[in-house]
C-alpha cells in the first residue's frame, strides 16, 4: 500500500479521529492526554510536510472517498460522483500553514489552559478545528467545503467562548456564530444556484462547464462576499476584534489560520471555479478595494486600542488587506498580457504574505497570551517593564513585531516588497497606501513594545512556562527560516502555489 | 406550484436576513437565522423536485423520479443546523446568566 496515495484522506481523518479519542484518554490521565495530543499534531505536521513536498514537485493528488481504488475517479455519468478530494500546490501550501500553527498552538496550550476545567474537550475542539481547516483546503467538492466550513466555525465558536466566565467571550462567540452562519448559508445558497444549472458539485468538473449565466454571477457575488466576510475583511470585520480578544491565545493563533482557510476558499472560487469565464476584471477591482479598506481601516483602528489582543486583532484585519490586495491584483490582471510579467508577482507576494502572516501573527498572539498568563490583564496601560523578567517572550515579541512591520531582513519585508512592486505597476496609489499602512503598523507595535516591555520593573513575574516558550519558539523558528531564505521559499513553495491558482486548467484537468 | 416554492424561499430568506439585521434581542436574531436556514433548505429541495416525480427507489416501473442529491444535501444541512442550534442556545443561556437579559446593549459592563 502506497501511503502517499491515501495521504489526502489520512491528513483529515487523523485529527478528526484523534479529537474523539482525546476525551477517553483524558479519563485515564492528564499526562497521557497531553502526550497523545502533542504526538498527533507533530505526526500531522510531519505527514503534511512530506505530502506537501510531494505535491510541490508537480503532482496533483486525487482521492475519491469510499472507493476501492481511491485514485481513480468513479465517472459513470461522465462526471465524477462521490466526494473527491483534490490537492494541488495551493491546497498543500495552506495545509502546511494550518498544521504548523496547530502544532504550535497545541504545545502552547499545555500550560496555558492548565488551570481551567474541561481541558479534554478543549483539545477535542482544537483538533476538530484543525480537521476542519485541512478539510476546507483539501476538498474538491463544493458541498463538502460547506460542511468543513461549518465544522470549522462551530468548533472555533465554542473555543472563543471557552473562558465562559468572561461575558465578553460569550458575546464575541455569539457574534462570530451569527456572522459565520450567515456566510455559510449564503455559500449553501450559491451551491444550490450552481447545482440547479449544472447538476454538479465537483469544483473541477464545474469549472469546465460553467458558462457565466446571470445565476452564476449571483452565485459568484454571494460566494466572494461570504468568504470575505469569514476572512474578516473590512465591511464585515467587526467580529474579528470581538472574537479574537477574549479567546485563549492559542485559539486566537488558530483563528488567524482559520480566516486564511476562508481566504483560500475565496481564491479557489474566484480563480479556479470561475477561472474559465472571469474575463471581466471587476471582481479583481472589488478585491483590491476590499484590500485597501481593510489595510487602512484595520491599522487606524488598531492605533487607538488599549487592549493588547484587540490591537493585534485589528492588525490582522489590516494584514488580510495585504493578501487581498496582492491576489486581487493578480485576479485583475488575469488573462491579460501583463499577468505574466507582474500579475503573477503580485500573487506570489499575496500568497507569501499568507504564510508570513499566519506565523508572525500567531507568534504575536502567543506572546500576548504569555503576558496575560502572568499579569492576568490585557490592558496595555497596566503593563510595563516586562523585558526585565520575561526575556524570551520579549525576544519573540521583537521578532514578531519586526516581521509584521516589514523591517528587512524579516519575511514580512520580502512579501510586502513583492506586493509594493507589482502594485506600483498597476497604480502608484496602491503601493503608497500599502507603505503608509506598513509604517503605521510599525508605529503601533513600537507603542506596544514600549508600554509592555520597556521601563522600570513593575511586576515581579517569572518567565512564561516551558511549553508556552516551545510553542512560541516553533513559530519564531519558522519566521527566521522564511526570513533567511525568502528566495528559496518563493521559488519552491510560493510560486507553485501561485501558478496552481492562476492556471485553472491544471486543477480542472486533474478530474 | 413550483413558483410558490421559490416565492416562499425568497420570503423566508429576506425575512430571516431582515430579522438578523434589525432585531436587538439575541434570541430573535437566532430565530431569524433559523428562518434563513429553512429558506435555503427549501430552495435545495425545490431545485431537485420534478412535478409528479416519485422517490428514486428502483421497483421496476419508475419513469420520473426526483433528484436525490439535493435531498441528501438538505439532510446534511439540517444536521449541521441542529448543532448550530445547540451551540447558539447554550451561548444564549450563558449570556442570559451574565447579563440578566437577552437584549443586546451597547457598551455592556461585564
Amino acid at each position: 500500500m502506497n501511503i502517499m496515495l491515501h495521504m489526502p484522506a489520512l491528513l483529515i481523518v487523523l485529527p478528526l479521529l484523534a479529537a474523539f479519542v482525546t476525551p477517553l484518554i483524558d479519563k485515564l490521565s492528564r499526562k497521557a492526554r497531553n502526550a497523545f495530543v502533542i504526538a498527533i499534531v507533530v505526526i500531522e505536521e510531519i505527514m503534511m510536510l512530506f505530502f506537501a513536498f510531494h505535491i510541490f514537485s508537480g503532482n496533483i493528488a486525487i482521492y475519491t472517498m469510499g472507493s476501492s481504488e481511491p485514485t481513480k475517479l468513479v465517472t459513470e455519468a461522465a462526471v465524477p460522483i462521490r466526494i473527491v478530494l483534490e490537492v494541488d500546490a495551493m491546497s498543500a501550501f495552506m495545509g502546511i500553514i494550518s498544521a504548523t500553527v496547530a502544532m504550535a498552538a497545541a504545545i502552547y496550550s499545555i500550560s496555558f489552559v492548565e488551570e481551567s476545567k474541561g481541558k479534554g474537550k478543549f483539545y477535542t475542539l482544537l483538533l476538530i478545528m484543525l480537521a476542519g481547516m485541512i478539510g476546507m483546503e483539501f476538498t474538491g467538492d463544493l458541498f463538502n467545503m460547506f460542511v468543513f466550513l461549518e465544522i470549522l466555525s462551530i468548533s472555533s465558536c465554542a473555543l472563543i467562548a471557552y473562558r465562559n466566565s468572561d461575558g465578553n467571550a460569550v458575546e464575541g462567540a455569539f457574534k462570530y456564530m451569527v456572522v459565520s452562519n450567515i456566510a455559510a448559508l449564503l455559500v449553501l445558497f450559491s451551491i444550490a444556484l450552481l447545482y440547479s444549472q449544472y447538476d454538479l458539485l465537483n469544483i473541477a468538473a464545474l469549472s469546465k462547464v460553467i458558462s457565466y449565466t446571470e445565476l452564476d454571477k449571483v452565485a459568484l457575488v454571494l460566494l466572494v462576499t461570504s468568504f470575505a466576510m469569514k476572512a474578516g475583511s473590512v465591511p464585515m470585520h467587526y467580529w474579528v476584534p470581538d472574537g479574537y480578544s477574549p479567546a485563549p491565545a492559542s485559539i486566537t493563533a488558530m483563528l488567524v489560520s482559520a480566516t486564511q482557510a476562508s481566504l483560500y476558499a475565496l481564491f479557489r472560487v474566484s480563480f479556479t471555479l470561475y477561472g474559465k469565464v472571469i474575463t471581466a476584471s471587476y471582481i479583481g477591482v472589488f478585491l483590491i478595494i476590499l484590500g485597501l479598506l481593510s489595510m487602512f481601516i484595520g491599522v487606524t483602528m488598531a492605533l487607538s486600542q488599549k487592549d493588547i489582543k484587540r490591537l493585534m486583532a485589528y492588525h490582522s484585519v489590516s494584514q488580510t488587506g495585504y493578501m487581498l490586495l496582492g491576489v486581487g491584483i493578480g485576479l485583475y490582471l488575469l488573462n491579460t498580457s501583463d499577468f505574466n510579467t507582474y500579475g503573477i508577482k503580485a500573487m506570489e507576494g499575496g500568497i507569501f504574505h499568507i504564510i508570513n502572516n499566519a506565523m508572525y501573527k500567531g507568534l504575536l498572539f502567543l506572546t500576548a497570551g504569555a503576558i496575560f498568563y502572568r499579569l492576568k490583564t490585557r490592558n496595555l496601560n497596566e503593563m510595563g517593564g516586562l523585558a526585565h523578567s520575561m526575556k524570551y517572550t520579549t525576544l519573540f515579541f521583537i521578532i514578531g513585531a519586526l516581521a509584521i512591520a516589514g523591517i528587512p531582513p524579516f519575511n514580512g519585508f520580502a512579501s510586502k516588497l513583492l506586493i509594493y512592486e507589482a502594485a506600483y505597476r498597476v497604480s502608484p496609489i496602491l503601493s503608497i497606501v500599502a507603505m503608509i499602512v506598513s509604517i503605521l503598523t510599525l508605529a503601533s507595535f513600537v507603542k506596544v513594545f514600549h508600554s509592555a516591555f520597556m521601563g522600570a520593573k513593575i511586576y515581579e513575574v517569572e518567565e512564561a512556562p516551558k511549553s508556552m516558550l516551545i510553542g512560541m519558539a516553533i513559530l519564531a523558528a519558522v519566521i527566521i527560516i522564511l526570513s533567511i531564505f525568502p528566495g528559496l521559499v518563493v521559488d519552491k513553495i510560493v510560486a507553485p502555489a501561485a501558478h496552481a491558482l492562476a492556471n485553472w486548467q491544471v486543477y480542472a484537468g486533474g478530474v | 406550484m413550483i413558483w410558490a416554492m421559490y416565492f416562499a424561499v425568497a420570503v423566508l430568506l429576506t425575512a430571516g436576513l431582515y430579522g438578523v439585521i434589525t432585531k436587538k434581542n439575541l434570541m430573535k436574531v437566532f430565530i431569524s437565522l433559523s428562518i434563513m436556514e429553512t429558506g435555503v433548505n427549501l430552495l435545495l429541495i425545490t431545485i431537485g423536485y420534478i412535478p409528479g416525480g416519485t422517490a428514486p427507489i428502483e421497483n421496476g416501473n419508475f419513469a420520473k423520479y426526483v433528484d436525490p442529491v439535493p435531498q441528501a444535501l438538505v439532510l446534511t444541512a439540517i444536521v449541521i443546523g441542529v448543532s448550530v442550534t445547540a451551540l447558539a442556545l447554550s451561548l444564549l443561556i450563558m449570556y442570559h446568566s451574565k447579563a440578566g437579559t437577552l437584549e443586546y446593549k451597547e457598551g455592556m459592563k461585564w
